[in-house]
């Protein structure tokens, strides 16, 4: 963290883009000093992701200038980029997962027509790179082996291996568990010893003050601030990023359980290729109480969902509702939701909504058989836009256009048009699959209130979301799952990060 | 900023981009009628006379659009669940051999009834011979694509057989049914409107064209404005909302087929029970496959239908007429012009979407 007497490792000045209409980045400057981690906070579509891409090469800028290392540069592609002395670490990784790390390492950057000298050399770089840096990894391990964790690893590997001096990371912990975080962390201080510079892209602020040194914070495709990290608050970088003021906590009265409505017993399921993805599911959900799900990704969250959601059968063990075993029939999405079990899926865009048909139009996806919206077989147009412009006004959906196409909302406006169909309708049960995954702060606080004003109302509700942060500000009690068992129970109130952390890495501890 | 198609607003959609590429296509064509030594201005006229210049001529392009507009329609329903029925030509077939079956089976009945039978059973035969590639989709996962093309050699052989062997005329050479009974056939336009005291040349345009716009309105009805259109788009946007939502995709997909295939039995309509009054082999004569070309190009919406459906009839129509005039230009060069358009308006359509984009200013720069 030498104070940078020189010039400063990247310089943006005057950046400007425009996407038709939209002005994603407006004069846009930034200074990220050598050998420090440099974050950037905003909310959905302020612009962090183009500015990034404008440096990564992958737009060109109407207007500005790019300066690495005080020379003025001009980047057209990625491979301009890379030339350039930046890397980039993707949210989703670009590995071929039926390759070993060394191959993907190398991947075309082979250093010639026959791959053995490049193999060797390769071989020798990346023992040097894993020794300098403390990044242990098994060079010849097939990378869709690996975990999550090392997987991310590989593709900083990647990067450094290309020579990067630079490290643009997007979102890198939206995929990892609690300690695997603080590895990361832990890394990128090591990297900045050495000199390397790193610009971390996130929306967690708990992150920001963790491990940045700066902060810049972007609204609306400007830039608002910049600071010393060590001299602000999550709370004023919040209300930064918004432009008003946020309540991070969530308020949240003491809870009045009822009786049970939604009930698993011994639930296991199978998939086609015959993997257990769940097994001896044992679940109570009760009337007024938020059940929160613990989880790193892929652990049988998404099929937990699936199965109560009636999307797949179980292959053993019963689901009863008010007591009552819910046969074969009843197991379907149509069926329950007639039974007032709703569902907000985890992938709102693939699953929730057909994102190209009209916002109306998706207020009725699953509901279109209401003798409300039409006479007889037909559906009347003025009726759904009706409808829609009242659930608009109800959960402040912006732009409130019922005929706008719904891939053309935000993140948080179409997950709120989600909201509103499944909600409007006075659930008895609700299944909250990542409530507020790429929505922007003003409307996760919404959505917060939202269920917390549905669990006052009497719904029992089971929250599935990585957000181990949300899971224990929102939740009554916890439950953590790992490869589709559940490995322990929390009443929330006593549920600790650390611990909740070892319950999800499958650390089972004793029973509550 | 993901890299979705581009963005256009609904006229430059639906009218600018397909006027562009026919554009291009006949400035293509005119290359090749150049190449073979004709004046393409020339041919053109000749081709737009032949199509329009005439009562005769406009009564022979609209009998060719009646066809294009059920095979198009046909598609274009299929189209919106997300399936790409290519069996127009086997369903079509069969639709053929019901509408043949009803009419000298049924014969005794009056008109009145006959036609009206027939007509359903035509539908009947084109709507089973769609479900049957349905259902093996639904329930087996066996891809439409590949079984309707298999349906229409299927069907193919299968008249050859009934005709041959079954209901053919037993005192003709050719393979064909006997000639249906006056009343159970379909009436000319030009006799339709004669007591309207409208004089129309004879021509082989019949009151299924009335049958062809009464199904645009249907198509449009059901597609845009019904519960069970809903549906079906939904399956075809995203059959993982479709599941979620509650819908049955295998009954949507059973549901969507049946009603393209009957909706390509109008072709058999027009063609069998209006013109021909027999059935014959042959008689869908590719319209079946040209309905792709008219549902791509009218973006499966029933106005583009009937517009692509009348571009098509216009070129089928002033196309023979240029032939007859123009001795060097062959039927076949009329195919080949007819594929460029196909070629422009399916597979290039992107990049006309995207010249059309720039030019508005829409859009991304590079």
């Amino acid at each position: 963290m030498s104070e940078a007497a020189a010039a400063p490792a990247i310089e943006l000045i005057g950046i400007s883009k425009r996407f038709g209409p939209v002005q994603a980045n407006d004069g846009v400057s930034l200074q990220v000093a050598a050998g420090t981690v440099h974050g950037i906070v905003g909310e959905n579509g302020a612009g962090k992701s183009t500015l990034m891409s404008i440096l990564y090469g992958f737009y060109a800028a109407d207007a500005g200038t790019i300066r690495i290392a005080g020379r003025e540069v001009e980047i057209r592609s990625s491979g301009e980029a890379i030339a350039a002395g930046i890397g980039m670490v993707h949210q989703h990784f670009m590995l071929v997962e039926t390759l070993s790390v060394l191959d993907n390492i190398m991947l075309g950057v082979e250093g010639g027509a026959l791959l053995r000298g490049g193999m060797r050399r390769a071989r020798a770089e990346l023992a040097r790179l894993s020794g300098a840096y403390g990044l242990a990894i098994d060079p010849d391990a097939l990378v869709g082996e690996l975990p999550v964790g090392l997987q991310q690893r590989v593709e900083i590997l990647k990067a450094l291996y290309r020579g990067a001096d630079i490290l643009i990371l997007d979102e890198p912990t939206a995929v990892l568990t609690p300690p695997e975080a603080d590895q990361l962390f832990a890394l990128l201080r090591a990297l900045t010893a050495q000199g390397k510079t790193v610009i971390l892209i996130t929306h967690k602020l708990r992150e920001i003050m963790a491990v940045t040194d700066h902060v810049s914070v972007m609204r609306r495709g400007r830039m608002i601030a910049h600071l010393a990290t060590a001299a602000t608050s999550p709370a004023a970088l919040a209300e930064a990023m918004v432009g008003r003021r946020v309540l991070l906590r969530v308020e949240k009265p003491p809870r009045r359980p009822g009786p049970p409505v939604l009930a698993m017993q011994g639930v296991g399921l199978r998939d086609a290729r015959g993997v257990t993805r769940l097994s001896e599911i044992d679940l109570v959900l009760r009337a007024g109480e938020i059940v929160g799900v613990a989880g790193v990704a892929g652990n049988g969250q998404s099929e937990l969902l699936a199965v109560l959601a009636g999307l797949a059968q179980p292959s053993r063990g019963e689901i009863s509702l008010d007591g009552r075993v819910l046969g074969p029939a009843e197991r379907n999405p149509a069926a329950l939701r007639r039974l007032g079990v709703m569902h907000i899926p985890e992938d709102r865009q693939k699953d929730g909504l057909v994102t190209a048909f009209s916002a109306a139009e998706n207020c009725i996806l699953g509901y279109h058989d209401d003798a409300a919206f039409g006479p007889g077989p037909l559906l009347s147009p003025s009726r759904i836009r009706r409808h829609a412009r009242a659930a608009f006004a109800a959960y402040d959906v912006r732009p409130p256009d019922p005929e706008l196409k719904t891939a053309k909302f935000s993140g948080g406006n179409q997950q709120k048009i989600v909201l509103a169909r499944e909600i409007e309708r006075a659930p008895r049960v609700l299944l909250v699959g990542q409530p507020t995954r790429g929505v922007d702060i003003g409307a996760i606080e919404f959505i917060h209130r939202r269920l917390i004003a549905l669990r006052e109302a009497g719904v029992a509700i089971l929250l599935v979301s990585v957000e181990l942060d949300e899971v224990m500000a929102l939740s009554d009690r916890i439950i953590a799952l790992c490869g589709g068992r559940i490995t322990g129970e929390r009443a929330a109130a006593e549920a600790d990060e650390r611990d909740l952390g070892l319950l999800i890495a499958g650390v089972t501890g004793e029973a509550a | 900023m993901s890299a979705a198609p581009v963005e256009l607003p609904v006229w430059a959609d639906a009218g600018l981009v397909p006027l562009v590429s026919v554009t291009a296509a006949l400035l293509v064509a005119g290359l090749v009628v150049i190449g073979i030594g004709e004046n393409p201005l020339e041919a053109t006229a000749l081709l737009l006379r032949g199509a329009l210049g005439s009562g005769e001529a406009i009564g022979f392009t609209l009998y060719y659009a009646t066809n294009f507009i059920f095979t198009g329609l046909a598609v274009a329903v299929a189209y919106h669940a997300g399936l790409f029925n290519i069996g127009g030509e086997g369903q079509a077939t069969l639709a053929g051999i019901g509408a043949a079956l009803a009419c000298l089976w049924l014969a005794p009945l009056p008109g009145l009834l006959l036609v009206p039978l027939a007509i359903l059973a035509a539908a009947a035969g084109g709507a089973a011979w769609a479900l049957i590639p349905g259902w093996l989709q639904a329930t087996r996962g066996s891809h439409v694509v590949i079984t309707t093309i298999m349906f229409n050699f299927i069907a193919a052989t299968l008249i050859v057989y009934l005709l041959v062997e079954l209901i053919g005329n037993p005192g003709s050479m050719q393979p064909e049914t006997r000639e249906f009974a006056p009343h159970a056939v379909l009436t000319p336009m030009h006799r339709l409107l004669a007591p309207l005291g409208l004089v129309l040349p004879a021509t082989p345009l019949n009151s299924a064209f009335l049958l062809a716009l009464a199904s645009l309105c249907g198509v449009w009805l059901l597609i845009f404005r019904s519960r069970l259109g809903f549906a079906i788009r939904t399956l075809g946007a995203n059959p993982r909302a479709a599941s979620y939502a509650g819908l049955s995709v295998s009954r949507l997909t059973m549901v969507a087929m049946a009603v393209s295939g009957a909706l390509a039995g109008g072709l058999a309509v027009n063609e069998v029970m209006g013109v021909q009054h027999r059935l014959l082999l042959d008689f869908t004569a590719g319209y079946g496959f040209v309905g792709i070309a008219v549902a791509l190009m009218g973006r499966g919406h029933p106005v583009g239908v009937a517009l692509a459906a009348l571009l098509f009839g216009i070129l089928y129509q002033g196309g023979a007429e240029l032939a007859f005039d123009k001795p060097s230009i062959t039927r076949d060069m009329v195919v080949v012009i007819g594929g460029v358009i196909i070629l422009f308006a399916g597979a290039l359509d992107g990049l006309f979407r995207r010249l059309v984009a720039a030019g508005l200013g829409i859009g991304r720069a590079p």
